[in-house]
């Protein structure tokens, strides 16, 4: 079993997901043209979660998709493990929208720059803002995030792990220790 | 969970897993072909070859666009205007098509077997499109994913199907994937297409098309292969269509039955004008499925390292 530290609980994560809806609103002005679109599988539920947010702050419901970027992967032919795929469900046109882009972790940046590609086979939105619950730093493509849940400086040997109560049963976030080679 | 197999030859002996793995992948190439662009980089740098030594509209059109929304690169060749009208052999061709570094070869052959000996001399993966009278395992695999998308499962699925059952690819395949889903799967037709040893296979037989359609709840119609001398095997088309044709009268004992045909139909002779545009069909789903479907097969064979 490797060492993990809980380094963000649910409370902590409640705080966070109200400052970063509070920053959306106030970075476009308002909710007006908004939409949020999350990352399968946890972007999905804190998309969800910043939706809600959103409505008790402003009392307006933002519409909601799910991007699936499984064949946008870069990976298809270095990695072992044949990835699944799943359904992207976006019901809203994108065009011209200002779409808040959803993920848990950003690490190498390449999830987001398949998500970019993805979106841009959707409809051509008017903005595209990326908001990261945690950056852990590593990144090998030019690729920032608009709003960061929790900077937290990893090495190559540590892993970030994010559950949520939809499908782990818990708000957390675990700095996980993984054994050198 | 990756396929079990790098090829897919037939559905005979293709385990569960493996074609509910197909079946749920093809979910989200529904959803792309419902997207303003139809299209994904999965397979780019891919090349595929569709070799088509029998003609078919419907099965290399649906290919090609399934290889090319998903970003492969694709060539096509005819058996009428290559070099095989010169007498070149089935080996040869292979032997050179494989020497321009090509990933995936999808045949269609008159002679049953011809995809297993594809992958006996060369290394490309290879998808069967019909393989005389042996297989046609996507066409299967759509039939099933349409027959899923309407009843929500296969497993005890009442399925007949109907027409030349000893000269059918789809027909066989069709028994393979349902008995392997669990689908209760009967066949109907005169008794001269109906081959000695269908039970063995697990299904019953009736020569009493009315049965038929009382019995069951869906009826996969085949087309009569005229071109496989299907004639020779009852007197008329007229006395076909008399006895084994499905038409409005003969739905008024179940209608609710849902009828496939995996085309090109033979307007009034094994389904009539009235059902082939009527409300039990689903003739233009299977299409659109089978498109997502072939886009399924290709993405776990092109993606397996």
């Amino acid at each position: 079993m490797p060492d993990q530290i809980k380094v963000i609980d649910k409370q902590a994560l409640d705080r966070i997901l109200t400052r970063i809806s509070h920053e959306i609103l106030e970075k476009n002005k308002g909710s007006e043209n908004l939409v949020l679109m999350g990352m399968r599988t946890r972007g999905e539920f804190l998309a969800a979660r910043i939706a809600e947010k959103i409505k008790q702050i402003d009392e307006t419901e933002l519409p909601l998709g799910i991007l699936d970027v499984t064949l946008y992967r870069d990976d298809f032919r270095t990695s072992l493990k044949q990835p699944q795929v799943s359904v992207s469900n976006i019901t809203f046109d994108i065009n011209g929208k200002n779409v808040i882009l959803i993920d848990d972790v950003l690490f190498t940046g390449r999830t987001v720059r398949s998500a970019l590609n993805a979106l841009m086979d959707f409809g051509r939105p008017s903005s595209i803002q990326l908001f990261i619950l945690v950056d852990r730093g590593h990144r090998e493509l030019p690729i920032r995030a608009d709003y960061v849940g929790k900077n937290i400086p990893t090495s190559v040997y540590q892993e970030i792990k994010v559950k949520m109560e939809e499908i782990d049963g818990e708000d957390s976030i675990y700095l996980i220790e993984l054994n050198k080679k | 969970m990756p396929l079990s197999s790098r090829h897919l030859l037939g559905l005979q002996a293709v385990p569960k897993d493996d074609i509910q793995l197909i079946l749920e992948t093809a979910n989200t190439f529904r959803e792309v072909l419902e997207r303003p662009i139809k299209k994904v980089p999965t397979l780019q740098g891919k090349t595929i070859v569709n070799l088509f030594y029998e003609n078919s509209t419907r099965t290399r059109i649906s290919f090609e666009l399934a290889e090319k929304r998903l970003s492969s690169d694709t060539i096509n060749f005819s058996h009428s205007a290559s070099s095989v009208k010169k007498g070149e052999s089935l080996k040869d061709t292979i032997r050179n098509i494989e020497a321009m570094k090509i990933d995936m070869i999808i045949i269609r052959h008159s002679a049953a077997g011809t995809p297993l000996y594809l992958t006996k001399i060369c290394s490309a993966n290879i998808i069967n499109a019909g393989d005389g009278i042996h297989e046609h395992p996507t066409q299967a695999l759509l039939d099933m994913y349409s027959l899923k998308e309407r009843f929500g499962k296969l497993e005890g699925l009442k399925v007949c199907i109907v027409g030349d059952v000893a000269h059918s690819r789809v027909a066989l395949s069709n028994i393979y994937g349902l008995k392997t889903m669990g689908a209760i799967v009967s066949v109907c037709g005169p008794s001269t297409m109906i081959p000695k040893y269908i039970e063995k296979l697990g299904v019953s037989v009736t020569y009493d098309i009315d049965e038929a359609i009382r019995e069951n709840d869906v009826l996969n119609v085949l087309r009569i292969q005229l071109e496989r001398k299907a004639g020779g095997y009852f007197p008329s088309l007229r006395e076909y269509a008399k006895y084994f044709g499905i038409t409005r009268e003969r739905l008024d004992n179940n209608k609710d039955i849902t009828i496939l045909h995996p085309g090109p139909i033979n307007r009034g002779v094994e389904i009539s004008s009235e059902v082939a545009d009527g409300n039990n069909q689903i003739i233009l789903h299977q299409v659109t499925n089978g498109v997502a479907i072939r886009m399924a097969v290709l993405y776990l064979l092109g993606t397996l390292n």
